[in-house]
């Protein structure tokens, strides 16, 4: 079986500075993977990158087996096909709830208005909308305006999601209302790549935990092992980090 | 301030002159027949401003290395035409365009002096617009293209509707400026209210039509502010 996302050796400057210097992953299909580490490890410009949002240096992203990275493939076809949600939701503003969710399945993807503002109700009502769909951004505490934009996310039937550090920019009690609804994504069977400061999700919703350290994967495996034996030092270290601040 | 000007010595003088009825009864129905073709050139060139502008804004914005060269006369445009008087933009494209001779080209002065507003316009709007598309957070392009809309499509429902808004107040306030020098193409010599008030006033030694034409100038461009100042205010709410 091929994997869903698979990348290769992915490398990405900023000038001189090195973010990613090589990166390998899989991610097969119904497979929860999360992403650790420490903030500028790479995590978020990972994401960026198989999302085509930014420009990979040298190495290979494959959706479905094929290679997406190539300057012949049209990025706009790639990223009708992946979700993407971001740390600081990036909702649009002048649009309600319901306009946000139906507006690239509208202009993008040429469905019917009636047919994409029914789905959109559907997706919102499903995480817990219900009522709320007129709504603008700003009149949506940040919890619910995480779940609009993972709505929106879904409203394309991507085959993968990238999820970008969610739960961040959120207040601590509205955490867990998002991550329920990962928590439910992934019951139904989405593929999900996920970074994440939230390491009890990480380790009860993946399958597979990574380390990133400095642009580079350095230990990845189950997440009780990770958790509970890491063996390289810079994972213990960053491990114990978390344990002493009272994050994990 | 009133009183020292009603007790000077030239205030007679002044009232009849300025501000006499009689002549302005007289001279009104001409000069507001010359303020529609201010009101409607006026239309005209404020439309053609929002496009040329908002053209020109793109075209600086443009990230394509393909397009430098188109970057580079945009931004050439706006120094040049930002930095000269307006009313040497006009007279140079009234004169200057006729004097080519050159077929095919508009004489109309008319038409010349609208050229020349919207090109001077343009130049200001155009960079109003840059701020505005320049305010919007990049994650909100970032997550228009991530929902898979293509740039265009990320440039037209999501960046420019929240340029737009914010640059609102700025884009109204050129509006106001344009319609008082709509008056500019006076110089070229189609009979524009202020080119009216002007004849009225040189053929007969009397200045009251220029306070007429004023007047009309204020009608439209006073209604203009408060209601930006209206807008304004229910928009922070």
């Amino acid at each position: 079986m091929t994997a869903v996302l698979e990348i290769r050796g992915v490398t990405k400057a900023y000038g001189e500075r090195a973010v990613l210097r090589g990166i390998d992953l899989e991610v097969d299909e119904h497979a929860a993977v999360a992403l650790i580490g420490a903030s500028g490890s790479g995590k978020s410009t990972l994401l960026r990158c198989i999302d085509l949002l930014e420009e990979i240096d040298d190495g290979d992203v494959l959706l479905d087996g094929k290679v997406v990275t190539d300057p012949s493939v049209d990025p706009v076809a790639v990223r009708r096909r992946l979700g993407m949600v971001f740390q600081a939701f990036n909702l649009f503003p002048h649009l309600s709830a319901l306009q946000n969710v139906a507006l690239a399945p509208v202009r993008g993807h040429g469905v019917a208005r009636g047919e994409a503002e029914e789905r959109a109700r559907e997706l919102l009502a499903r995480f817990g909308l219900e009522g709320r769909e007129d709504e603008h951004p700003e009149r949506l505490s940040g919890g619910q305006q995480q779940r609009v934009a993972i709505a929106r996310a879904l409203a394309t039937r991507p085959r993968a999601l990238l999820l970008d550090e969610v739960t961040s920019a959120l207040d601590p009690e509205l955490v867990g209302e998002v991550l329920e609804t990962i928590r439910e994504l992934k019951s139904e069977g989405m593929t999900m790549l996920i970074a994440t400061h939230e390491m009890g999700f990480a380790r009860e919703v993946a399958d597979q935990v990574c380390f990133l350290h400095d642009g580079l994967i350095l230990e990845r495996g189950e997440p009780e092992r990770i958790f509970t034996a890491p063996e390289r030092t810079e994972t213990q270290r960053f491990l114990r980090r978390l344990l002493e601040a009272g994050r994990l | 301030m009133v009183t020292a000007v009603v007790t000077s010595e030239g205030w007679p003088n002044v009232r009849d002159t300025f501000f006499s009825p009689d002549d302005f009864a007289d001279a009104f129905p001409d000069v507001l027949d010359g303020f529609w073709l201010d009101v409607k050139l006026f239309l005209i060139v404020e439309v053609a401003v929002l496009a040329l502008g908002l053209v020109i804004a793109l075209a600086r914005l443009s990230r394509n290395p393909a397009l430098f060269p188109l970057r580079l006369l945009a931004a050439l445009f706006v120094d040049v035409l930002r930095g000269v008087p307006t009313i040497l933009v006009v007279y140079l494209i009234g004169f200057g365009v006729p004097a080519l001779m050159l077929s095919g080209l508009p004489t109309d002065p008319v038409v010349l002096g609208g050229i020349a507003l919207t090109l001077a316009y343009s130049a200001y709007v155009g960079e109003v617009y840059r701020a505005g598309i320049e305010s919007v957070h990049p994650g909100q392009r970032a997550a228009a293209l991530a929902s898979g809309l293509t740039e265009g499509q990320a440039l037209r429902h999501v960046v420019l509707p929240q340029a737009i808004r914010r640059v609102a107040p700025p884009l109204l306030n050129d509006f106001i400026s344009l319609q008082k020098d709509v008056a500019l193409v006076s110089i070229l010599g189609p009979l524009e209210a202020f080119r009216v008030a002007q004849i009225e006033a040189a053929s007969n030694f009397i200045y009251t039509p220029l306070v007429a034409a004023a007047l009309l100038y204020l009608c439209v461009t006073v209604p203009l502010a408060r209601l930006l100042d209206r807008w304004e205010r229910s928009r922070r709410r």
